[in-house]
């Protein structure tokens, strides 16, 4: 694969992006005045993992010249056009472009699915895809695989805002994940708030306590040495307050990514991200 | 039980201190000599010379596993003047080679980067042999930070 | 195949100074770790890397370009970046060579305007 264009994609940018997003939202906005600044200064708070990071690091997320995450894009964007299972169809021959056909559908999950009756995120629906359309077996939890269709699939939503579905068959899932965020675990007696609300902005060893927005998954995390989904992140926080994780895949574990799915609805999706 | 706890744990703590005030100077000169040595191994008979070559590393870096560096080389970089290989050496890894780059005289710009992984807070050395034989040196001192939430 | 992400410019005038960037998916496993089970991890190292360029017109008189020799403490997927003056259209030539016979080619055309 070559690049011929280093920092191609304007929503690289980042700040400068972000901001004049805003801009643009600011002045779409009927009736400006005190609601308006009061949903920007609402949203100004909130901070992507991206703005904890030091600049050595984000400067790996800000060229995709320099993304190791890219390398796990270039699979998925190969598998997308290979015929899979028993159907031999690929991705493409029912989606066709994804550049085109699946802009802004990474932004929408965990999403509800009818087939399942419960809510799924991408890597279930990818592998609905692959059971239901393409007859091929399922990729297991963390396939490297299954991350680079996942990654390929976010970066067609990079620079759009999460959106999670308006469907009230997912506020039992996004209530269940927020009582999960706010319930203490392990022996070490934490929950999700009590670090990344509590005590967000403020050092854990040697890295910032980020908010927890979902902002650029799958990541390339410089810890793993590798791309991760959400989940592994997850299970990361769980293992490290000395609680057993809930099992991948779990109803549980999507009810955690779609609470904060909702939490971090209209932040910009940045996938696929570099996280330390 | 508690205050012999803490008085056995105060005292095992001060033992460790102490030994590490008096074992300190002379463990970090050991050091020293390691990349010095170093150097003047890939130095060959030149001496080698601070200046001239420039290792830009963030002094304080997020993981260990991936961190960026770039060596600058002050040259030409023309078939009569120019930068022949750069070497880069650390103090406390495992093996102290991180990684030796051969550059043509039509270069254009001596400029290397490239990441690399770093056990702990240390000194790294990059070495630059320019096509006259002489060699220069530049080093930095790196903090690696512990990351939290590693993976079980 | 190992997956590679190559930035080089498509175009270039005569004399320029161009960069490139290469990256290569390879977990450059050091040799000094464990599994999750006590286990060594063999190391898997890539070794070697070299870009050469091959002129259009005498694609044999090739030039060495750049190359590396590449340690544990090269950071996994190993990135590299590297100048070099474009005096004609033709080819860069770049390679990967490690342990457990890891071998890949890949080759970037530039063209001379």
């Amino acid at each position: 694969m070559v690049l011929r264009r280093p920092n191609a994609r304007p929503s690289q940018c980042g700040e400068m992006m972000r901001l004049s997003l805003w801009l643009v939202v600011l002045l779409l906005m009927p009736g400006a005045g005190v609601s308006t600044s009061a949903i920007a200064a609402d949203a100004d708070s909130r901070k992507s993992g991206f703005d904890f990071m030091r600049p050595a690091t984000q400067a790996l997320q800000k060229d995709d010249s320099q993304n190791p995450a890219m390398l796990w894009v270039k699979d998925g964007e190969a598998h997308w056009a290979s015929s899979q299972g028993q159907s031999k169809k690929s991705c493409a021959d029912c989606h066709g472009d994804a550049v085109k056909s699946m802009r802004g559908v990474a932004a929408r999950y965990p999403a509800f699915s009818n087939a399942m009756k419960r809510p799924i995120n991408l890597a279930q629906q990818i592998n609905l895809c692959r059971t239901n359309q393409q007859q091929a077996p399922a990729l297991p939890v963390e396939d490297q695989t299954l991350l680079g269709i996942e990654a390929y699939l976010a970066l067609q939503s990079r620079g759009m805002p999460i959106a999670p579905p308006i469907d009230t068959k997912l506020n039992a899932a996004r209530t269940r994940g927020e009582a999960l965020f706010k319930q203490r675990i392990g022996q070490i007696d934490l929950s999700c708030k009590d670090c990344h609300i509590d005590q967000a902005g403020k050092s854990l060893a040697g890295n910032v306590i980020p908010q927890a927005h979902p902002t650029g998954y799958p990541i390339y995390r410089l810890e793993w040495q590798g791309v991760g989904s959400l989940q592994r992140r997850l299970r990361n926080c769980m293992t490290g307050v000395r609680a057993e994780p809930y099992a991948p895949g779990s109803e549980e574990m999507v009810a955690l990514e779609a609470y904060l799915a909702g939490r971090a609805k209209g932040m910009l999706i940045e996938s696929p991200a570099v996280r330390p | 039980m508690t205050m012999n706890a803490t008085r056995r744990q105060f005292l095992a703590a001060s033992t460790a201190i102490t030994a590490g005030v008096l074992v300190r100077p002379a463990t970090l000169l050991a050091q020293d000599d390691v990349l010095a040595a170093l150097v003047k191994s890939y130095a060959g008979s030149a001496t080698p010379r601070e200046g001239r070559v420039k290792l830009n590393v963030a002094p304080l870096v997020d993981n260990g596993n991936s961190v960026p560096i770039e060596v600058l080389v002050d040259s030409p970089m023309t078939p009569a003047n120019h930068v022949v290989g750069i070497a880069v050496f650390n103090e406390k890894n495992p093996q102290h080679d991180v990684a030796l780059f051969v550059l043509g005289p039509n270069g254009g710009r001596a400029r290397v980067a490239t990441r690399i992984r770093l056990a702990t807070t240390q000194k790294l050395v990059a070495v630059a042999k320019m096509n006259d034989g002489s060699c220069w040196t530049h080093t930095v001192e790196v903090i690696v930070t512990l990351a939290a939430c590693i993976e079980d | 195949m190992a997956r590679t992400v190559i930035t080089i410019p498509a175009t270039a005038k005569r004399g320029e100074i161009i960069e490139i960037r290469v990256l290569i998916q390879h977990p450059m496993e050091t040799g000094y770790r464990r599994s999750s089970e006590g286990a060594m991890l063999a190391r898997d190292l890539i070794r070697r890397f070299v870009c050469r360029f091959e002129p259009n017109t005498t694609p044999s008189s090739h030039e060495n370009v750049f190359s590396a020799t590449l340690y544990a403490a090269v950071a996994a997927n190993p990135y590299l970046s590297f100048h070099t003056v474009v005096n004609s259209s033709g080819v860069f030539v770049m390679q990967w060579d490690g342990d457990n016979g890891f071998a890949q080619t890949e080759r970037a055309a530039i063209t001379v305007r």
